[in-house]
């Protein structure tokens, strides 16, 4: 689960970490009066929304009075924001930050994140602040250094200090610097974060250390041990469809084209996806119905996909383990009949109670067609999209 | 032989008076699996399909002598369960549970390190050693005893995979679900390792996916020490970067384990790369022929 800037602000600043003055609002006037509460001098607007780039888009905005802060949150509000990290099609805005202008003598990036390959937690530190971080570490590799982290003791006072001196942090700023680190680190582990970042963080004229821009991402599977971040979810930059799907507890990506994909494991979505593409279709979507799906969350994973208007032929792949083959046809025959199917639909079934499930299909009266492998489906499927055309 | 699990294993089930872990160890059971005991705390006493329950593992293990674990706890309790596995010194621990906190694996993975105990998974459909012992929860009908050692990320596709290579007359030796979530115990190139030892094994099937760089860590290894031959299939050619793809270690991140580079760098290794799901089968039973 990704989290906006103010809201891993206010999570990183609850260990005493610097953050700018600021207010988060829904509207422009909201933003004028944020300006004068906070008595600002200079203030920026900047858009809250799960993308980065921002900045280059047009989402942050700076304002030198209560009247720009109006006009800028009103330029950003409402809109969709398309940067490059986006999409063509952009994530919607519905909250800006309005914080205080500082003026930054240096940047630095600080991030700690987990590196699969050695099942570590990983913190990263660089004096190119402000940069994207793999764009820095491959132009000036120098400056970009880390160190993992044991997860039995923790990140060393020792290990900062290393980091600290070498990407040349002020010798006299030094102990503020590792003090953020261990504090950054505090909240990766109290947050069950899959990654924390405050980038850049930046040494002000005043002599301080501030975290200008913050992100972080939660692991979802820890969220049942964080009742109090759930509440930090923000749907509403998903696709309405794969809102809709995780709502029902089915895991669906929407893509381009037009052959809707209903499969049974990770894995073998992937797969169908690839065999759709191989045999010269377009699938519209990636979706798993997951390993124990009864008929009803069949009858959502048939609705969802047959909602994208792209979808011109549904190709259903099932290999019945925990899923049993006849609870499967009966999921899509009850699906089928209340929907109105009206493009053509091609099942393949094996695995537990396959001869069972294609009997429910074959005597449903519907008019589905059936595949006896996988080569077969999608040949067939894509054959439809041709007979279509 | 075979590898991690043969006729004489001996498995205990942890979560076995749970619904899935009920389920599946009569599942065990009937393909002929010696499930020698269950564990789930304070159910100790009572008995499931026949199975003794305890409330502890160790107590289990002296009870019955079982050297391998299976858990189908709830993730909540699941790295808690893994941990206890390892404390009672069980050999082989396959968890089949889905969606461990990251964090809890890290710990988990740490503990186990120089430990006596192997872990396979977490969220794995497990291990098969055919007509001899199945350890998890794939149909066991599909299966055929043989020579082609089978290592996937992946549960169904695996299946898939299985009935391909029997339909076409080609029987496995061991296949190992390694699981789908970036923090597993046991990786591509610890299967392999194994599969160079056994003889039985003949011929080595990879199935990979989107995600990290095992794949492409595997490769390497069988380009310097691997002589048997190896097929392997990625999944997600068609994946769209930045978006997890259902498991929770299928994604493509900022540009790296694309599906592209992993057939690269398996090519480039020597391995013959199936690109259609479709004739995985096909091409091992072809290149085996000759």
């Amino acid at each position: 689960m990704r989290l906006h800037e103010y809201q891993a602000k206010e999570i990183i600043a609850k260990t005493g970490i610097r953050i700018p003055a600021g207010k988060v609002v829904s509207s422009a006037a909201e933003a004028r009066e944020a300006y004068e509460v906070l008595g600002l001098s200079l203030g920026v607007v900047k858009a809250q929304a799960h993308t980065g780039g921002r900045g280059k888009a047009g989402g942050i905005l700076t304002a030198h009075s209560p009247v720009e802060a109006y006009s800028d949150a009103n330029a950003i509000l409402g809109r969709r924001l398309v940067t490059v990290q986006s999409g063509p099609d952009g994530v919607p805005v519905r909250k800006v930050l309005v914080e205080e202008g500082l003026a930054v003598e240096r940047e630095y990036y600080l991030a700690i994140t987990i590196d699969r390959e050695k099942a570590l937690p990983v913190i990263i530190a660089s004096s190119a602040g402000g940069m994207d971080i793999e764009e820095a570490a491959r132009r000036e590799p120098g400056r970009v250094v880390k160190e993992y982290i044991e997860p039995v003791f923790g990140l060393q006072p020792y290990q900062a200090r290393k980091m600290a001196y070498s990407i040349g942090v002020p010798r006299g700023k030094v102990n503020s610097f590792v003090d953020i680190m261990l504090k950054l680190h505090i909240v990766f582990l109290v947050s069950d974060a899959e990654l924390v970042e405050i980038n850049p963080l930046v040494l002000v004229e005043s002599d301080d250390f501030v975290a200008l821009d913050a992100k972080m991402s939660v692991d979802d599977s820890a969220l049942y041990r964080h009742e109090d971040m759930k509440r930090l979810a923000d749907p509403s930059d998903m696709d309405g469809l794969e809102y809709r799907a995780k709502k029902a507890g089915v895991s669906y990506v929407r893509m381009d084209g037009n052959i809707g994909c209903m499969v049974n494991g990770a894995g073998l979505a992937m797969a169908t996806m690839d065999l759709v593409k191989g045999y010269g279709g377009e699938p519209a979507n990636f979706l798993d119905v997951g390993g124990g799906a009864a008929a009803g969350r069949i009858k959502d994973a048939l609705e969802i996909l047959l909602s994208d208007r792209q979808v011109e032929a549904v190709l259903i792949n099932i290999f019945g383990g925990i899923l049993r083959c006849d609870e499967l046809a009966r999921g899509v025959v009850a699906a089928a009949g209340e929907l109105a199917v009206n493009v053509p639909v091609v099942v393949r079934l094996e695995g537990t109670n396959r001869d069972e499930g294609a009997r429910i299909l074959r005597e449903s009266g519907l008019s589905f067609k059936v595949a006896h492998s996988m080569r077969e489906a999608g040949e067939m499927v894509v054959g439809c999209m041709r007979s279509n055309a | 032989m075979s590898i991690l699990i043969n006729s004489e294993s001996k498995v205990l089930v942890q979560g076995i008076t749970g619904r899935e872990g009920g389920f599946h160890a009569g599942q065990m059971l009937a393909y002929g699996t010696q499930v020698v005991a269950g564990v789930t705390p304070g159910k100790g006493g009572q008995e499931h399909e026949g199975v003794p329950v305890f409330d502890t593992v160790v107590d289990a293990v002296s009870a019955t002598g079982a050297d391998v674990s299976v858990i189908f706890v709830p993730a909540p309790y699941a790295a808690d369960a893994i941990l206890e596995a390892a404390d009672a010194g069980l050999r082989l621990v396959v968890c089949i549970t889905e969606g461990i906190p990251v964090h809890d694996m890290i710990i988990v993975k740490r503990a186990l390190e120089g430990s006596a105990t192997r872990l396979i998974g977490p969220n794995c459909p497990g291990v098969i050693t055919p007509d001899a012992c199945k350890v998890g929860i794939m149909p066991g009908y599909i299966h055929r005893k043989g020579g082609i050692g089978i290592i996937s990320r992946s549960g169904t596709l695996t299946y898939e995979a299985v009935h391909q290579l029997t339909s076409v007359g080609v029987g496995q030796s061991t296949c190992i679900g390694i699981g789908g979530d970036p923090i597993i115990g046991t990786d591509f190139v610890d299967c392999l390792r194994l599969f160079k030892e056994d003889a039985e094994t003949e011929a080595v099937l990879m199935i990979g996916e989107i995600g990290g760089r095992a794949e492409e860590d595997a490769a390497e290894y069988v380009r310097a020490e691997f002589t048997k031959p190896v097929f392997a299939y990625v999944a997600g050619l068609t994946a769209p970067p930045g978006r997890r793809m259902g498991h929770a270690g299928a994604i493509v991140s900022g540009g790296s384990g694309t599906a592209k580079s992993k057939i690269e760098a398996l090519e480039a290794a020597g391995i013959t790369v199936v690109r259609d799901p479709a004739s995985i089968g096909a091409t091992v039973a072809g290149a085996m022929a000759k």
